[in-house]
């Protein structure tokens, strides 16, 4: 193995493959058979953080950075002048098992730039995943791009060496797709999610009968938006990703703040701040959909489709629903309680265990883990409560937003003065 | 005030809990006898002698009251090696007697059964660093050798994690601050218990040929993924904090 090479190729497709956020390793549940290599549970590890913070679970390479397209958001667009490589199949079935081996990673999160055509470049990526799992029998999770307009039979071979398929729709709405990627369309992204959504479902049906039908895709499918390449609004992508969410079965929407890498004058300027307080709020916003029970249409308001940058969504909820409140812990169901301001998942969840054997106050608030200093205007106890009378109070939420300091405050400051 | 005296294995524990009941005393406190220094001197010594039947017996009782998770959470409490942990086992184990109806580890409106709870999520944070953060290094002899130092005892709970995943290489977790560790030989996945600490020294020069080639390569990933745009020290710390670091191969 000559290792000075596969450095240079790793450093240029780790680098290309980088903006790519969407690199989570969960869902799989691939069990090691006996005395083979990997085992993946469905929760997944992040075996180190980057320094801007992020999870690395996964070898996240490009196999490629040639490609054929121009798409203005991507620094691999063929206009662009930059160092290319190509791995071989073999070196990157190489580098994943021996980082794998060390307990570096996950697994293998592989996309490419498009060579010569779609189905060419899904080939070489399904070669990878297929020589993984035959040769090396590698049971460790495995995130394949889909290119946009491959044929359903590689589509079909991907997903039975896959765990989970993605495809990005990069630019959330079809007129900006148009405006910075004119040679792909719409069209060519949806058709290989959908035969593979249909695969997943006939796999569901068929594993009812036979017990032993291969693996399709298990952890499913992803995909990542742009945020701030174009000028759609929040209640745009969050349509978007509710849309997918419920047509589609997608386990993950990504948000990923654009990060201004080239100059382009269809494009933000190289000064643009990377907006990552809105992609904070639109992952809040996500995190509402699927797990705390709100709909699309409670999280944003048609005549105010951006998302209030100086609270989080579930709190602007509730100031705009403040009939609701307040919520008696005692008495109220687990819904709402989880619908209360600085009360998680988990601490909503002890508060309907620990009521069954005793009445709650404030102090056992604090205990069970809730941001009091937020969640004690909203909540109604058996014994009552002092601050219920702010709850009508017309600098509520002056109150609110002063009584804690926003960890984004710096960039906060520098969006409002956009204002 | 009694003092029960017992040899700092689960099972001792057990068995001292079971002679409280058995004994009657009120006023008690179990201590391990690696931990007890200084006598007290109001204090009435009784010393516990491991007894596989008693501790069995308050094992199947709490199986029935608290069920198998209920005593992995009291389990994760011995590991922490809290200088409670007795205390508060002790307070749970009294508690689920007198409701065994209830699975009394949900009462979180109680002090110690919020301690239990409390002491779990750190335990599992730390048994979830270790999965993590261990990172094998290939021996001259084939053999995948990863060190730690877990804040708690965890290698008891990651085993099982690492027999799953590495069943075709010989992998080897050595505890640099309790002296012992798990191999695998690619038949076998045990705990060993050498009579002197671990020589590590020269370590690295008997590292395997490969070693040093995929551990830069690990690194230049590790730098290349980064987008230096969005840089976040803070959270970068908050997730792996700095006395991890000396473990990581891309941190070094
Ligand atoms: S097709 Fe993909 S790799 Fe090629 S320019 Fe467009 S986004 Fe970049």
């Amino acid at each position: 193995m000559n290792f000075d090479r596969l450095k240079e190729k790793l450093e240029i497709l780790a680098d290309a493959a980088k903006y790519d956020v969407s690199c989570s390793s969960s869902g799989g549940t691939r069990k090691n058979k006996k005395g083979a290599l990997g085992d993946s549970s469905a929760s997944g590890i992040c075996h180190t953080y980057t320094e801007d913070g992020r999870c690395v679970s996964l070898l996240k390479i490009l196999l490629t950075n040639h490609c054929i397209y121009d798409c203005a958001y991507c620094v691999s667009r063929s206009s662009n002048d930059i160092k290319r490589a190509a791995f071989t199949v073999e070196e990157v079935v190489d580098l994943t098992i021996n980082f794998y081996r060390r307990n570096y990673i996950e697994g293998l999160f592989l996309s490419s730039g498009i060579f010569k055509n779609a189905d060419t470049t899904m080939e070489r990526l399904v070669r990878v995943a297929k020589k993984l799992r035959l040769e090396e029998n590698f049971n460790g999770y495995i995130h394949l791009k889909s290119i946009p307009g491959a044929s359903d039979e590689l589509m079909e071979e991907a997903a039975l060496y896959a765990d989970r398929l993605s495809i990005n729709l990069e630019i959330p709405t079809e007129s900006g797709l148009k405006l910075l990627a004119p040679e792909k369309n719409r069209a060519d992204m949806i058709s290989p999610m959908r035969y593979i959504q249909n695969g997943i479902a006939q796999y569901k049906d068929e594993k009812k009968i036979f017990r032993k039908v291969p693996k399709f895709a298990p952890a499913g499918q992803s995909t990542q938006m742009i945020v701030g390449a174009t000028n759609e609004n929040d209640l745009q992508i969050i349509k978007v990703a509710d849309h997918f969410y419920k047509n589609f079965n997608l386990k993950r929407v990504y948000y990923s703040g654009y990060v201004p890498v080239l100059e382009d004058k269809r494009l933000p300027s190289l000064t643009t701040e990377v907006p990552m307080l809105r992609e904070n709020r639109l992952y809040q916003s996500d995190w509402l959909m699927r797990f705390y029970g709100f709909k699309a249409e409670e999280i944003l308001d048609p005549n105010i489709p951006f998302l209030d940058l100086e609270i989080d969504p579930k709190l602007s909820w509730a100031l705009r629903n403040l009939q609701q409140f307040p919520v008696n812990l005692q008495t109220a169901d687990y819904q709402m309680i989880l619908r209360i301001p600085g009360i998680g998942l988990k601490t909503a969840k002890k508060i309907v265990h620990a009521r069954r054997f005793q009445v709650l106050n404030m102090e056992h608030l604090t205990k069970l883990g809730a941001a009091v200093n937020r969640a004690k205007y909203f909540i109604d106890f058996n014994s009552g409560n002092m601050y219920l009378r702010y709850l009508t109070d017309k600098n509520f939420r002056k109150l609110l937003i002063g009584g804690s300091a926003s960890k984004f405050h710096n960039q906060f400051s520098q969006q409002l003065s956009l204002f | 005030m009694t003092t029960l005296l017992y040899d700092g294995s689960f099972d001792g524990l057990l068995t001292a809990v079971f002679e409280v009941f058995e004994y009657r005393y009120k006023d008690v406190e179990i201590i391990s006898k690696g931990r007890f220094h200084q006598e007290n001197i109001f204090a009435e010594i009784h010393d516990v002698i491991t007894q596989g039947d008693k501790a069995e017996r308050v094992f199947n009782k709490l199986e029935q009251n608290i069920g198998k998770s209920g005593i992995n959470q009291l389990l994760k409490v011995y590991l922490s090696e809290d200088p409670g942990s007795e205390q508060i086992i002790l307070s749970a184990i009294r508690q689920s007697i007198q409701l065994p109806q209830e699975n009394i580890l949900l009462n979180y409106a109680d002090p110690d059964i919020l301690k239990v709870s409390k002491i779990c999520k750190s335990v599992d944070r730390e048994t979830h660093r270790m999965t993590a953060f261990v990172r094998f290094e290939k021996m001259q002899d084939d053999v995948f050798f990863a060190k730690i130092d877990p804040d708690f005892n965890v290698l008891p709970l990651i085993r099982k994690h690492f027999k799953d995943r590495y069943q075709d290489q010989k992998w080897m977790i050595y505890d640099l601050r309790r002296h012992y560790g798990i191999l695998y030989d690619l038949e076998n996945c045990d705990f060993f218990y050498p009579d002197e600490k671990l020589n590590l020294e020269q370590y690295q020069q008997k590292f395997h040929d490969e070693e040093t080639q995929y551990q830069k390569l690990w690194q230049r990933y590790f730098t290349k993924t980064n987008i230096v745009e969005r840089k976040n020290l803070k959270l970068h710390i908050q997730h792996v904090p700095r006395r991890y670091w000396k473990y990581l191969t891309e941190k070094t």
